[in-house]
């Protein structure tokens, strides 16, 4: 009885002060909201911001904590802080130049997993024990240490290889994304990098501090003929096969001309030899029949024209195709030349996807992060991209690669204990006719896919001759 | 053994935070004070181990172990307010009360952490504020002709908004304190207080076009005059106690709606004409593209909310004195780097219950006049607290207002203090008023008892019967609950 009086009475308050209710609500909501936001900015932005520059924290840390250790996959130490007698501090990188880009360097700035991971580098978790034996000895606590995805004799191999040249390797896991060996050339010695710092500033024609895997813009040349052909696939699913053109070595719309690599005359070409013959007149005549708004879309849909989301600083790959794109620049654009430009990483991406069926595996180095008693702190597990293109135009498209491998540019890959599948590519660039850029892109076993290679060597020549056979060690390292 | 205890502190000082948070709002489960006694007991228990383990970690951290003196000081100035204000006024809500002081010891542990200097000043002003509190509920009581006073409200407000103006000393680009005889005041404070009373006493008795005109006029006055001092945060306190306020006494929503699109536009022109309208927004917007000028500010606060975590870094491990201002603009930032993110959600939840509290109260009150005043000071308070809080983490753009009883600044904190005691003061009339109702219903209730005899009356009937019968010999209706 009583309550029931009370609820009454209580409702008649409530309706004549219906305003303030409702002002008291409307702020209480206000207030949830606010803080919603908060607790949300605070945890999703720290990592962000304990690295930005501004940021006095990142100091504290250090003067707290011993910048931790960085790993290979398998337990090298790739980077770490040494203290001498003195108390100086000193990072050091005992492969030297050989990680330069990937691991990269704390000092001047920071790069490669050094800034990626630079947050769990910094902070120490280590327990609590330690830190208070720690504190009596006056000593800093140690900062957790990172795992990378790095082999160490994947890298080596990969960097032997490409010698003195200069240009980039890198070789991925395509059912997992992890990177296994990334080198870009001319390297650098990273303990050095105080000392060098202000000539690789003012050195501005070979940029070396440009890791030009995840940053260098190449033309992609014929390794593109694999987007090109993908296009054709998807507009022509049923009849692809039934794709034939007599090649005279030139092909010629009003004033432009399109020619196959050194001249050469393939006569006539289906649709499977056209690319293991990478026959560029074949291919520029496939571009013309393209419909634009498709292949602009096949083009967005492999991640052309965009920030790539992945943890690494990348550069965006362009290809210019709208409604508007002339003859002349179809043809350019489908044989990967003109405008078109690519970074190794993403042509890599491309080529992990067709060895996954399609899916794609976001590429990552940073495998997970440990405490000073061994305890994970964080891991960091695949993740997909996404399926950026179906599972039967990946089938096709592997198939097209085995053949460039049995029958095509890449045949010094045949014949080996695993079979391998791929595409070269010699991209022409600069005004003088001839200069070339060795590419290659592949991956093997081709029936397995396990190991992922995109190589591109500047200024070398006919991927064929130069690309493929760095491919055949790398992937005979592997498979050793 | 440090490191132990300033670890181990940090989950007992979000321990007692959260625990003392639950009792702010279990409060509000029960209706009448003497149910909730339980409650504010422990919650003074809660505060008073709060206090004393932050003052623990602060003498450890620093090795220092005169702090312990301070933190005596603090803890009978608090221990004191709260029981004068018991014997004093035994009428009075606790939990007012009891948040005030808990917010005001958050206050001395940041600041003591920040600046020591600062810290005593402070704890001085707020010792001397809390004996002006004290005397302010019985003067709400006794001058019953406070509603009459509206043009003198006025007229104070606008002159010593407009003196400030004209004379003021110009601290980072607004003008906003003048000097009387070497202690600083910054008048915009005082006049929240005063234009809430002048609304009230205006709005009271009608609220028709005529009068809602006439107070436009004069609260208008009183925005442009804080915009041309360039205080934008008290210009945009002003303007919306003044919508909501407008919107109770009519009770018609059509206000808050052209409240909205005169303010939309009115925003629009100072964002037109002038660059500090500019500078603001700009930094709201991307901060980090004006990182080294006029974002700065509002990035390291950012930083500083980011990188305390739940548990926060603990007190002396973070960098909050990074932030330009910190006691003053950012204390939020500053106790949410160090004291954590659940602590600092705590103390957010802490204000809305005060807020509650003062809504409940407001609602409750009879008298329009009263009804108003506590409400206009509510929203003071509690849209302060937003301003500032959304500000420092870019929740809205930043305008430079204190936290209120957290922030350092004498003027901030002895407004705010007298806030309170007026709501107190309001509260403990509406506790008298409950009183007299009880007294005439229990003498009804025994006449009718003997009626009920004769009559076999539906209980219910009685007792809607006796309470149509009071509210007929009080004369107006009857808003109390309580059986």
């Amino acid at each position: 009885m009583k309550t029931k009086k009370n609820k009454s009475v209580n409702k008649k308050v409530k309706m004549k002060n219906r305003e303030i209710m409702l002002i008291t609500w409307a702020f209480t909501l206000l207030f949830l909201a606010m803080t919603g936001y908060i607790t949300h900015y605070s945890v999703t932005h720290r990592q962000e911001l304990i690295n930005n520059s501004y940021n006095g924290r990142q100091k504290a840390l250090l003067a707290q904590n011993r910048r931790g250790r960085i790993f290979s996959f398998d337990g090298d130490i790739l980077a770490q802080t040494v203290v001498d007698e003195e108390g100086n501090e000193k990072r050091e990188y005992p492969y030297q130049n050989l990680f330069s880009h990937v691991v990269g360097y704390a000092t001047n700035g920071r790069m490669g997993v050094e800034s990626q991971a630079n947050y769990y580098l910094i902070n120490s978790n280590a327990p609590l024990s330690q830190k208070a034996s720690l504190d009596v000895s006056g000593e800093k606590y140690p900062g957790d240490d990172v795992y990378t995805t790095l082999n160490v004799n994947l890298q080596q191999v990969a960097s032997t290889a490409l010698g003195v040249y200069q240009g980039a390797i890198i070789v991925t896991e395509p059912n997992t994304g992890k990177v296994l060996a990334m080198v870009s050339k001319p390297d650098f010695n990273p303990e050095e990098i105080s000392k060098i710092w202000d000539d690789l500033i003012a050195d501005d024609k070979s940029s070396i501090l440009l890791n030009r895997v995840t940053q260098g813009l190449y033309p992609p040349g014929s390794t593109f003929k694999i987007v090109t052909a993908l296009e054709y696939i998807k507009e022509h699913p049923d009849t692809y096969q039934n794709y034939s053109y007599n090649c005279t070595g030139t092909i010629t719309r009003g004033e432009d001309r399109i020619q196959c690599y050194h001249g050469t005359v393939h006569g006539n070409v289906g649709f499977n030899k056209s690319f293991a013959k990478s026959c560029n007149t074949s291919f520029a005549n496939i571009g013309l029949s393209f419909d634009k708004s498709n292949f602009a879309n096949t083009l967005q849909s492999l991640l052309f024209n965009q920030e790539l989301a992945v943890a690494f600083n990348t550069s965006i790959s362009r290809v210019d195709v709208s409604e508007e794109t002339s003859e002349a620049d179809m043809m350019q654009v489908s044989i990967g030349q003109g405008t078109t430009a690519i970074t190794p990483l993403l042509l890599n991406m491309i080529t992990c996807a067709i060895a996954n069926e399609g899916t794609l595996m976001k590429p990552y180095v940073v495998d997970y992060v440990q405490n000073s008693a061994g305890n994970k702190i964080k891991t960091f597990n695949p993740s997909s991209y996404g399926k950026i293109m179906e599972r039967q135009e990946a089938e096709i498209l592997k198939e097209l690669m085995t053949n460039v491998v049995e029958e095509g540019t890449a045949s010094r890959l045949k014949d080996l204990p695993y079979t391998a599948a791929g595409k070269t590519g010699s991209a022409e660039y600069g005004t003088i006719k001839g200069d070339s850029h060795a590419w290659f892109t592949g991956f093997a076993p081709a029936e397995d896919p396990q190991v992922c290679v995109t190589i591109i060597i500047e200024g070398a020549g006919a991927g064929g001759d130069y690309a493929v056979p760095i491919a055949k060690r790398i992937f005979d390292a592997y498979f050793q | 053994m440090e490191l132990y205890i300033s670890e181990f502190s940090k989950y007992i000082i979000a321990l007692l935070i959260t625990l003392y948070t639950y009792e702010c709002f279990a409060v509000f489960r029960y209706e009448d004070e003497e149910r909730r006694n339980g409650i504010y007991t422990r919650q003074n228990i809660l505060m008073f181990a709060f206090h004393f383990s932050c003052f623990l970690v602060i003498c450890f951290e620093t090795g220092d172990i005169t702090y312990l003196f301070f933190y005596a000081f603090q803890q009978i100035v608090l221990y004191a307010a709260i029981v004068l204000y018991r014997m004093l006024y035994p009428k009075a809500n606790r939990l007012v009360i009891n948040n005030m002081c808990m917010l005001l010891s958050i206050s001395f542990v940041i600041l003591t952490r920040l600046n020591m200097e600062r810290a005593v000043k402070q704890f001085i002003i707020v010792t001397g504020s809390l004996i002006v509190a004290l005397l302010i509920p019985f003067l709400i009581h006794k001058f019953k002709f406070m509603k009459k006073l509206k043009w003198i409200y006025a007229i104070v407000g606008i002159v010593a908004l407009s003196v400030v103006m004209i004379l003021g000393q110009t601290t980072y680009g607004s003008k906003l304190s003048y000097s009387i005889a070497g202690i600083t005041f910054q008048p915009s404070e005082f006049v929240k207080i005063i234009f809430v009373f002048y609304i009230a006493s205006a709005l009271y008795k009608a609220s028709g076009f005529f009068e809602i005109f006439t107070t436009a006029v004069v609260a208008a006055a009183h925005v442009i005059v804080l915009v041309i001092s360039k205080d934008l945060g008290s210009a945009l306190i002003f303007f919306v106690v003044y919508v909501l306020m407008v919107y109770v006494a009519s009770r018609n929503f059509l206000y808050v709606i052209a409240g909205a699109l005169g303010g939309s536009v009115a925003a629009y022109i100072s964002y037109k004409v002038f660059t500090h309208v500019q500078v603001r927004v700009q930094a709201f917007k991307d901060p980090w593209s004006v990182i080294d000028s006029a974002g700065f500010q509002i990035t390291q606060s950012l930083f500083a909310i980011s990188s305390g975590g739940w548990f926060g870094l603990g007190l002396y491990k973070g960098k909050p004195e990074d932030i330009p201002f910190v006691e003053a603009d950012f204390i939020f930032s500053a106790i949410a780097e160090e004291l954590g993110i659940i602590f600092a959600i705590c103390l957010i939840l802490i204000c809305v219950s005060c807020f509650i509290m003062f809504m409940n109260i407001a609602v409750r009150l009879k008298d329009k006049f009263y009804q108003l005043t506590a409400f206009g000071l509510g929203v003071t308070y509690i849209f302060q607290v937003f301003l500032t809080v959304g500000g420092g983490t870019k929740f809205i753009p930043l305008t430079g207002v204190t936290l209120p009883l957290i922030s350092y600044g004498g003027s901030s904190v002895l407004t705010t203090l007298i806030m309170f005691a007026i709501i107190e003061g309001l509260y403990i009339i509406k506790q008298e008023e409950k009183e007299q109702l009880d007294k005439v219903r229990k003498k009804k209730r025994k006449k009718k008892k003997s009626a009920q005899q004769e009559y076999l009356y539906d209980e219910s009937d009685v007792s809607d019967l006796a309470v149509e019968e009071i509210e007929y010999l009080s004369g107006e209706e009857l808003e109390d609950e309580e059986e």
